[in-house]
């Protein structure tokens, strides 16, 4: 039930490596906020300094309009679920979600009004008096988000909760979290992920970092759509965007392009005049990239090196001529192209992607 | 009784006034800067304040007690021995001239010497070789425990089992010493083996293996049983047999093990002074520095300053240990 | 595992081999024991390997002297027996130091006019023409075979006469608060130095790492002096309990504070995180979280700390002294090592007071003491 504002937050650790630089974030109460990016790319130091207890280092952080710099964990209102559940594992499920009240001394009717509430929200009722030790992982993951839910939070943080469940597990506890925030449509949430499918499938918006830098702030799919560089474009999606480098040769509302290998290409982006005869890059999707039906469509062709059948879709690995990098191409069911084979690739002029020589997208 | 009772009061007066320390000390970091129900500046500010004061509270008595009784004496003890038998009027170095041309001191340094060498090899030897079988077979819990044992009973206690065991009877009386009795039983001539110069060092030596061997075997075997099976599975695969597999898959795995073991039992050895107390009392040519360094202070005696010098020695033969020691476990912390 | 598959002959000898090793260690504590319930006459003449056998003894007895003989059957005798109220049986017997077993029982021995005979049950009988005169009676020399005597006097004795009850309590009294109040004390240390920022923190972690190998008696001289002042200062003497439990509890903090802090840093963080999150304060964390979940450590160290101080005789010997009513366990062993040197009955049954304990406390937590030990060794 708030909003959250970032500005130029900084993390600098003690030996002055800096791990965060001037992140700027807007957060509306009630959004479903995802922090993705590789590992080490500082999105769990983000989460850490906004619940704080990690201490940050430049910048502020406002909580409705607060400053909640110098505020502990305990006053800023949030609530953390951690990777791995973090149970008190010498309490019962219980005590567990009991006692950030019993700290706080609320009334024990309260204490246990609430309890049962969450209980009964995420279906523990009849668990309330096991230790965790005697519960699965899934249920010690709803037991993580009880104990958040019984603190009534502004905000819930949540530091990558689904990666120690099994796949299957996974793909249920997804949906519980987004039905959970259905049920709570008042509530921020933020929620660190590595995975880009846990990332598209909850989040209102995905903050993309890289290297204690935001890369793209926006909806999932307009992350997918118009990624606002390289970087970007090669994190979201998989198999990862095709990026060949080109030279822009002649700019303009449809720029024409020339490969590696001489090769052009006509695109359907806006490039300015400037930047003609640069160096850049042309981006297109594997599962955009068509088995050609016409010579005069064709937009890349090669050499199958490698064929790998997944069963509803099929990968070719495309060895282009002149291109360095194999094009991965993804076509949808199963096919009978073998190894060694020519294949023609074609693709939509609006589905490629144009970046200039510092891997920004041109729009 | 009353002693008991007494003895009860004070410790649970003792103990409770160390409870009330800890809780009493934090309710008044608390009450001096309340972290709740104040503006958010002020509880930022006092937070701040508390945060930086509490772990003193936390650490503080640990802190006094150590500077108190390991770190001061060991500074204190350093200019005592420059200081004469009062450990009041300065002598310069000549506490230090008068150990260099000591005999006793030659022969108790020698005997450490021994003991250095002889104790953690033996103990640190015969704990991996038995670590290592009795991992191997169904009953070797038991077999464990029991050899583990020896490591409850007092140095004391150690001394009077094996006084038991060396002990002599002259002419044709039945010896009731084991060892003797052993000795008498294949034909030789019994012998009062802890007089024997030279050699009842290491009959002496022989006590603190039997208590040691018990720590090494533990330690020892939890590091086998943490070896990845793969390697070995690996080593058999590849043909080594046994042997081998012991000494070049294994043994190598464990080696920092085997070093910590080896310095643990070195730092006890340095220390030793009951087992020559009760046995010899430094006679028959078996002095120790510990016990020398006790017989200079407390009896006979009565110099403070040549036993601040022995202690000194002492002192200097743990520093390499020492360092090592802070080294590992700097490396350690970084490690986490 | 690996060589077990090699055929049952190296199994074979592996065994072997630990049941070797395994006497080895047992052998010298169960001959404490096992001496230390025999007979004290059988116990200083025979080896306590011997204890279930029938031992064979040569012992002298004097005969009862002339002015117990009565005139029967027109000869003056002496009638008595030789074993006094132990059973036994005498096999042989003789009547001059030099041949002690000369002869067979019941045979009749002539001996400066008398008829000197023994029976297999230790009865004898002098007999004499005439009336026997002389203020002693004669030596008769025996050899006896002595069924196996097992008893708790040994242990009667030391617990009364010679003190060691006294001590028992003593020890006590020095052991466990000096194994509760280093746990306190170290448990917080360690919260500390695991788990809260503070300047000084490296620094103090490798100075309890240092002090870790500090020989005590370096600390002994220095310490003395001190608690001289001290002791004069308040009046009470330097050798209270107070001063032993607190000189306990600097020489163990090292261990203590250092193998808790190994296992507290090894304490998940995200489970302290989550408290911190939840709004406790340090010291509730302490109490609520790092206590209950560092139990199996803290209950190491403490098996620790008893076996040391209970069986610790330096300092006890420098801060609680010699004198009777202060006595420990070790120190009262130590001064009977001295005084009764050869008195294996008492020697042996004290030694087993003095370690009764610990070997109790021992194989009933042994669990835990051996994962203490790990979670300093081993990592």
């Amino acid at each position: 039930m708030a909003d959250l504002k970032l500005t130029n937050v900084k993390k600098v650790y003690a030996n002055q490596v800096e791990v965060m630089r001037d992140i700027n974030l807007d957060i509306k109460q009630g959004e479903f906020i995802v922090f993705v990016g590789p590992s080490g790319c500082g999105k769990s130091t983000l989460l850490r300094m906004i619940s704080g207890l990690e201490e940050i280092s430049g910048g502020t952080l406002e909580i409705d309009g607060q400053v909640v710099n110098d505020i502990p964990p305990s006053l800023r209102g949030i609530a953390m679920v951690f990777q791995s559940y973090a149970l008190y594992p010498h309490m019962t499920v219980y005590d567990n979600m009991a006692f950030s009240l019993q700290i706080a001394k609320v009334e024990k009717g309260e204490i246990d009004k609430q309890v049962r509430r969450a209980a009964e929200m995420l279906q523990l009722t009849p668990y309330l008096d096991r230790l965790p030790k005697a519960l699965s992982g899934g249920q010690r993951q709803r037991v993580a988000i009880g104990r958040a839910i019984v603190r009534r939070p502004k905000v819930f943080l949540f530091d990558e909760p689904l990666s120690n469940l099994d796949a299957a597990l996974r793909v249920a506890t997804r949906m519980e979290i987004a039905n959970l925030k259905e049920s709570m449509p008042d509530s921020t949430m933020i929620y660190v992920t590595h995975d880009q499918v846990e990332a598209m499938t909850l989040a209102d918006r995905i903050v993309l970092l890289s290297a204690g830098n935001i890369e793209q702030v926006g909806s999932p799919l307009e992350l997918y759509e118009r990624p606002q560089n390289v970087f970007v474009a090669k994190f979201i999606g998989s198999p990862a965007m095709n990026i060949l480098p080109c030279t822009m040769l002649a700019p303009g509302a449809q720029t024409r392009v020339a490969l590696a290998n001489g090769h052009q290409v006509s695109v359907p982006i806006d490039v300015p005049a400037a930047d003609q005869g640069k160096a850049g890059f042309f981006g297109v999707r594997p599962e955009h990239l068509l088995l050609a039906q016409s010579e005069d469509e064709v937009l890349l062709e090669g050499e199958v090196s490698f064929v790998e059948s997944l069963g509803e879709a099929t990968l070719l690995y495309v060895q282009v001529p002149g291109v360095e990098d194999m094009v991965i191409a993804k076509q949808t069911g199963t096919l009978a192209i073998h190894k060694g084979e020519h294949v023609r690739l074609c693709a939509q002029p609006e589905k490629l992607h144009l970046f200039n020589e510092q891997e920004h997208a041109y729009r | 009784m009353g002693q008991l009772a007494s003895a009860l009061v004070t410790m649970i007066l003792g103990v409770l006034a160390c409870a009330a320390y800890f809780y009493g000390s934090n309710a008044l970091l608390d009450w001096l800067f309340p972290g709740k129900n104040r503006p958010a500046e002020q509880i930022a500010r006092n937070l701040r304040i508390a945060n930086r004061i509490r772990p003193w509270l936390f650490v503080g008595p640990a802190v006094l007690v150590l500077t108190f009784y390991l770190f001061y004496p060991v500074i204190d003890s350093f200019i005592l021995s420059f200081h004469g038998r009062t450990g009041e009027e300065f002598v310069g170095l000549s506490n230090y001239q008068w150990l260099l041309g000591s005999d006793e001191f030659y022969e108790s340094f020698r005997n450490n010497m021994l003991w250095l060498i002889v104790v953690p090899t033996a103990a640190t030897f015969f704990g991996l070789v038995i670590a290592s079988m009795t991992d191997r077979i169904w009953w070797g819990n038991i077999a464990k425990s029991l050899i583990f044992m020896p490591m409850a009973i007092s140095f004391i206690g150690a001394s009077v089992i094996w006084k038991f065991i060396y002990d002599y009877r002259s002419g044709d009386d039945p010896q009731i010493g084991l060892l003797n009795a052993l000795v008498v039983f294949f034909g030789g001539e019994p012998q009062a083996w802890i007089t024997i110069p030279f050699w009842n060092n290491f009959f002496l030596m022989v006590i603190l293996v039997w208590i040691q061997t018990g720590f090494a075997m533990v330690i020892l075997s939890a590091a086998l049983r943490g070896i990845p099976d793969e390697t070995i599975e690996a080593a058999v695969l590849d043909g080594a047999n046994g042997v081998q597999i012991f000494f070049k898959i294994m043994v190598p795995q464990i080696w920092g093990t085997i070093a910590v073991v080896w310095t643990t039992i070195t730092i006890l050895v340095l220390k030793v002074f009951d087992i020559v107390l009760a046995m010899t009392n430094g006679q028959w040519g078996t002095q120790v520095l510990a016990n020398q360094m006790f017989d200079w202070m407390f009896r006979g005696g009565g110099d403070f300053g040549r036993g601040a010098v022995i202690a000194i020695v002492i002192m200097v033969l743990v520093v390499p240990i020492m360092v090592w020691n802070i080294k590992r476990a700097n490396a350690e912390m970084e490690g986490r | 595992m690996v060589t077990s598959k090699k055929g049952s002959a190296l199994t074979l000898v592996m065994h072997a081999s630990v049941l070797f090793l395994v006497i080895l260690w047992t052998i010298p504590t169960a001959g404490l024991f096992i001496s230390s319930i025999r007979d004290k006459d059988q116990l200083s003449v025979s080896g306590w390997w011997t204890a279930l056998s029938t031992s064979e003894q040569r012992l002298v007895e004097r005969a009862l002297d002339p002015t117990h003989q009565q005139f029967e059957e027109g000869r003056w005798v002496i009638k008595g027996n030789l074993m006094g109220n132990s059973d036994g049986e005498v096999v042989r017997f003789g009547v001059s130091s030099l041949q002690p077993e000369a002869h067979a029982v019941g045979e009749v021995v002539d001996r400066k006019g008398k008829q000197i005979q023994v029976f297999a049950n230790g009865d004898y009988t002098i007999s004499s023409d005439e009336e026997m005169s002389g203020r002693r009676g004669d030596r008769i020399f025996f050899t006896a075979e002595i069924p196996p005597r097992f008893t708790l006097d040994n242990y009667r004795e030391v617990l009364s006469s010679e003190g060691l009850g006294q001590s028992f309590i003593n020890s006590l009294t020095v052991t466990i608060p000096a194994t509760i109040i280093p746990i306190l004390i170290a448990a917080f240390a360690a919260y500390a130095l695991a788990w809260m920022k503070f300047p000084g923190r490296a620094l103090l972690i490798a100075g309890v790492v240092g002090l870790l190998v500090v020989p005590l008696q370096m600390s002994l001289i220095p310490l003395l002096k001190t608690y001289n002042l001290v002791g004069e200062f308040f009046g009470v003497g330097s050798k209270t309990y107070v001063g032993i439990w607190l000189a306990h509890t600097g020489f163990g903090l090292p261990l203590a504070v250092y193998l808790l802090r190994n296992y507290i840093a090894g304490l998940p963080g995200e489970i302290i995180e989550s408290a911190r999150v939840d709004g406790a304060s340090d010291f509730d964390i302490f109490r609520k979280i790092i206590l209950p979940l560092s139990f199996p450590a803290l209950a190491s160290f403490a098996i620790f700390q008893f076996l040391w101080v209970w069986n610790d005789l330096l300092v006890a010997m420098v801060f609680l002294g010699n004198n009777e009513e202060h006595l420990v366990l070790t120190g009262r062993l130590r001064e009977l090592l001295g005084s009764r040197g050869g008195n294996w009955e008492i020697l042996t049954a004290s030694a087993f007071i003095t370690i009764i304990v610990p070997l109790c406390v021992f194989f009933g937590l042994q669990r835990y003491l051996v994962r203490g030990l790990l979670a300093g060794s081993v990592k």
